[in-house]
């Protein structure tokens, strides 16, 4: 153990470009696309036969079988099998939770470098038996005679075969992310217009970040994808007008552009202490500074889902005597469109700050030309679990390349959770 | 009393739901009724305003002491106010009305200087009111006309009376629809109306204009017993809406003085004694009542502080066959004894038997206000007590005290039961609420001219009549 928590630096990052839902990936797993992640950062960083401290992942949609899905996935890298891991879920905060994990552990000493990320397929989803036939079988599998496993199958009914797949509803109030996210977005006045625009910058901003081969060393294609499925570099603003509300009834807002679209992929980020970097020749790209957790009850209607990281925020920035405009760069996930703009209009809302954060006047507004400036989930698409890594690696090297600098990362995630961390280069 | 009310029960059961669609009846709903402990506003509270207005900071302070959730638009001057009354406002707008539903719709509308203005009222109650909960309540708040600065202003603000009105009869399922008018310099003195207008002790006050004007410093109370300490005097207090008057000053934390004619003390005193209170006998319109019962109130109580003139009495003829007693009678006990028991509380100023900070309560009646068949002498009584609410305001003004009065319309008492089934079902039905009152609605009313907290509060004539059609 050292003396004091160290530096943690955020040396490179590896992610296989994101694809949509039942396309490209479609036959591959989670533990397929997080090997391939990971082998990827292994090339890029030379690490065949390394032991790391650990290395921390997850998925927020997850079949049974995979219940030890990241370290399979390191014992089918090139890894050393001596790296242990462990899996983590925390919806769509996995990816910057597992990262923070990571961080924590090399800042106390306990290793020194680790990589850390998540992996999501929509694809290839868990699909479920109905609790009626689970029962069924469950009571077949503890019968101990042939007659008793057989006779719980007389109750077996053909409405029993129908399968239970993954619900996109939060279980307590039985509404999708996305119409939780509308009332959200009506109640803050987030007009579609807005919606639309923050939509086609990310389309321009991610397709002019391949252009000029930003992401060369952050994504390594994978099955025949090259870039993000998802991206689309000659949308308009016009086509994205054109399209109809998905969520919020006829008259809603949220279209299928302006919401991220269900997305399988995988992210990994590299991370270890300077001392570590430097005896593996390895240059930092920025530094994990700090990062923080926060939960709303959305539940008895009191917050809307999406708004915790809006409480994360200002409870980092007072930690670390930072006001909202202090940053260079600013990362806020793209879950919808209308999830962005409604945290950026409460952070400039009087009463909100006040009453709600207990703040003495309003957080203010952010420069938006430093706005996900190499495009976000909109346009790469979300696979819940990698979008972590993918923010992480991109905010760090987009923060290197201007010579240093600060950065904000906000994520959402489902059950009122939001996760939130700054980056300095 | 609710209990004779049996097409109610009816129409609120599966079948008769069914019957009342088919056939397009009346269909009342329960009306909710305060009992001790209820929040203020039963369910979130929607603040809004026309831009300009100078309520903005006052009621968001008092939507946070009720401590009722709330939403506001996004309007920078509301979050301000919100955020400065520490009132943790949701955010509103337009789009976000279909989600939710509102205990209460505020709004002050003293911003709108000009006709072409309200059309304030246009944008933020037509994606509202429909919104509006069951029992909710729709407040409006203006400046009181006169008071207006331009010839402009004032007739923006005299409109917002026809916008009021006409919005409490659309306003369903027992939601109730007022106005305020709020003289300039009267911002702190409205707390008890609010307070009032946006519980169920509002429940049968239905398209109504309150005045509140500018005056002295509103004490703290505790807002469960705003009458603690006080003495309050009651006629006509054995039975029936006076009972109940009783009771609820009572509930209040007032001592009060139930007084009736020799021939009721046994009522009389059942209502008293349950209470806690005095009882009193006398018949009012004796020469020497008035100084009997001032000198009672000095000599057992130091004095009085809220007296409520409910007394009164029905002798029904139409004129060309109503003899002198009955016309003399009803005149005598429903204002004569009246403003001479009032001339004898408030002689002698300062030293007067009325408390400073009195309170006084004229128990009117629609039929004052808009005459009923039969009823000549009644009507004319009636109407003489707002008359006397006009004439004392300011007198009483002088020595910081009030008087207003409450109208009832059609009330379930035993008086009320007696009349025939036609045109008590008529009488029932014709109001915005399609049922009759209680005694209850009225002695809440009175209550609230009662508390301590209503300083500014003086001249007025509420109806507790459920927005009757009569004299509307």
């Amino acid at each position: 153990m050292t003396a004091g928590p160290r530096r943690v630096a955020v040396i490179g990052g590896n992610r296989i470009p994101f694809a949509r839902s039942n396309s490209k990936y479609a036959k591959a797993s989670n533990q397929d696309m997080f090997t391939a992640a990971l082998d990827g950062l292994v090339a890029r960083f030379g690490l065949e036969g390394e032991r790391l401290g650990e290395v921390v992942a997850g998925a927020v949609l997850k079949h049974s079988r995979d219940f030890n899905l990241t370290r399979e996935s390191v014992l089918g890298s090139r890894l050393s099998a001596e790296t242990p891991a462990y899996d983590i879920q925390q919806a769509c905060g996995t990816g910057l939770q597992a990262i923070n994990l990571v961080a924590a552990k090399i800042a106390l000493g306990q290793i020194d470098a680790g990589v850390a990320g998540g992996v999501d397929t929509t694809s290839d989803a868990p699909i479920a038996v109905g609790e009626d036939l689970r029962q069924i079988l469950l009571d077949a599998n503890r019968g101990r005679s042939t007659q008793d496993k057989l006779k719980p199958f007389l109750r077996l009914r053909p409405q029993h075969l129908a399968p239970a797949p993954p619900r996109n509803e939060e279980p307590r109030t039985g509404l999708s992310m996305g119409e939780h996210q509308a009332r959200t977005g009506a109640e803050w006045g987030i007009t579609r217009e807005a919606q639309d625009e923050l939509t086609y910058r990310s389309h321009q901003n991610l397709a002019a970040a391949y252009e000029r081969g930003f992401n060369a060393d952050l994504v390594t294609p994978y099955l025949g994808l090259e870039r993000d499925q998802n991206l689309r570099p000659d949308t308009s603003l016009e086509k994205l007008a054109k399209l109809k509300p998905v969520f919020g009834g006829k008259s809603g807002t949220m279209t299928a552009g302006n919401s991220t679209p269900l997305s399988d992929g995988a992210a990994t980020v590299l991370l270890g202490s300077e001392e570590w970097a430097s005896a593996h020749g390895l240059t930092p790209l920025a530094f994990f500074v700090d990062a923080e957790t926060a939960a709303v009850d959305y539940v008895n209607g009191r917050e809307g889902l999406l708004m915790a990281p809006a409480y994360a925020v200002p409870r980092m920035l007072a930690r670390n005597g930072l006001r909202l405009q202090d940053f260079d760069l600013y990362e806020i996930h793209e879950a919808f469109a209308s999830q962005v703009l409604s945290t950026l209009k409460a952070w400039e809302d009087p009463a909100f700050c006040t009453t709600r954060l207990g703040l003495d006047g309003p957080l203010g507004s952010i420069d938006r030309d430093k706005l996900n400036v190499n495009g976000s989930s909109l346009a790469a698409g979300h696979p819940f679990a990698a979008t972590g890594g993918r923010i992480v690696a991109s905010l760090a090297k987009a923060l290197h390349e201007r010579g240093g600098g600060r950065g904000l990362i906000s994520i959402c995630a489902a059950g009122g959770q939001g996760v939130v961390a700054i980056l300095e280069a | 009393m609710a209990q004779a009310d049996r097409y109610t029960e009816l129409i609120n059961t599966p079948i008769g739901k069914l019957v009342q669609k088919q056939v397009g009846l009346p269909a009342p709903v329960p009306l909710k009724r305060f009992s001790p402990g209820d929040a203020v506003a039963d369910g979130r509270v929607l603040l809004g305003g026309a831009p300009g207005g100078r309520l903005a900071r006052p009621l968001a302070k008092l939507v946070a002491e009720i401590g009722a959730e709330a939403s506001t638009p996004l309007r920078e001057d509301l979050r301000a106010a919100a955020a400065e009354a520490g009132l943790d406002a949701g955010p509103w707008t337009p789009a976000a009305a279909a989600s939710q539903r509102y205990g209460a719709v505020v709004f002050d509308a003293t911003g709108i200087t000009e006709p072409a203005q309200l059309e304030e009222l246009h944008a933020f109650f037509g994606p509202t009111i429909r919104r509006v909960k069951r029992c909710g309540r729709l407040v409006v708040l203006g400046t009181t006309p006169e008071a207006a600065s331009t010839p402009s202003e004032q007739i923006a603000q005299r409109a917002l009376e026809g916008f009021t009105r006409a919005a409490a009869k659309e306003l369903k399922a027992g939601a109730t629809g007022q106005l305020v008018y709020v003289a300039p310099g009267a911002e702190d003195q409205l707390a008890s109306t609010l307070r009032f207008l946006l519980s169920s002790k509002s429940a049968y006050v239905d398209g109504q204009v309150i005045r509140v004007s500018a005056a002295g410093i509103v004490p703290t109370i505790d807002w469960s017993q705003p009458l603690a300490g006080k003495v309050a005097l009651v006629t006509g207090a054995s039975r029936g809406i006076g009972a109940a008057i009783a009771a609820t000053l009572a509930r209040d934390g007032a001592h009060v003085v139930g007084l009736d004619v020799p021939a009721l003390e046994g009522d009389l005193k059942a209502v008293t004694g349950a209470i806690g209170g005095s009882a009193l006998t006398a018949d009012i319109t004796a020469d020497d009542a008035p100084s009997t019962i001032a000198a009672y109130l000095k000599r057992e109580h130091g004095g009085v502080d809220v007296v409520v003139h409910n007394a009164g009495i029905t002798r029904d003829k139409t004129l060309g066959r109503m003899d002198e007693a009955r016309w003399n009678s009803v005149i005598q006990v429903n204002l004569g004894a009246l403003q001479r028991i009032t001339d004898a509380l408030i002689a002698g100023r300062r030293r007067a038997v009325l408390n400073e900070n009195g309170r006084i309560v004229c128990v009117s009646s629609i039929a004052g206000i808009a005459g009923n068949f039969g009823q000549t002498n009644y009507a004319t009584s009636k109407a003489g007590v707002i008359g006397v609410v006009d004439a004392y305001a300011p007198l009483l003004a002088r020595q910081k005290a009030t008087i207003n009065a409450v109208a009832p319309g059609f009330i379930e008492t035993q008086m009320t039961a007696k009349i025939p089934f036609a045109t008590r079902e008529a009488g029932r039905r014709m109001n915005s609420l399609s049922q009759g009152g209680l005694p209850v609605d009225v002695a809440e009313a009175i209550a609230y001219f009662a508390s301590p907290a209503s300083t500014g509060v003086t001249g007025n004539t509420v109806r507790v009549c459920g927005q009757s059609l009569l004299g509307a």
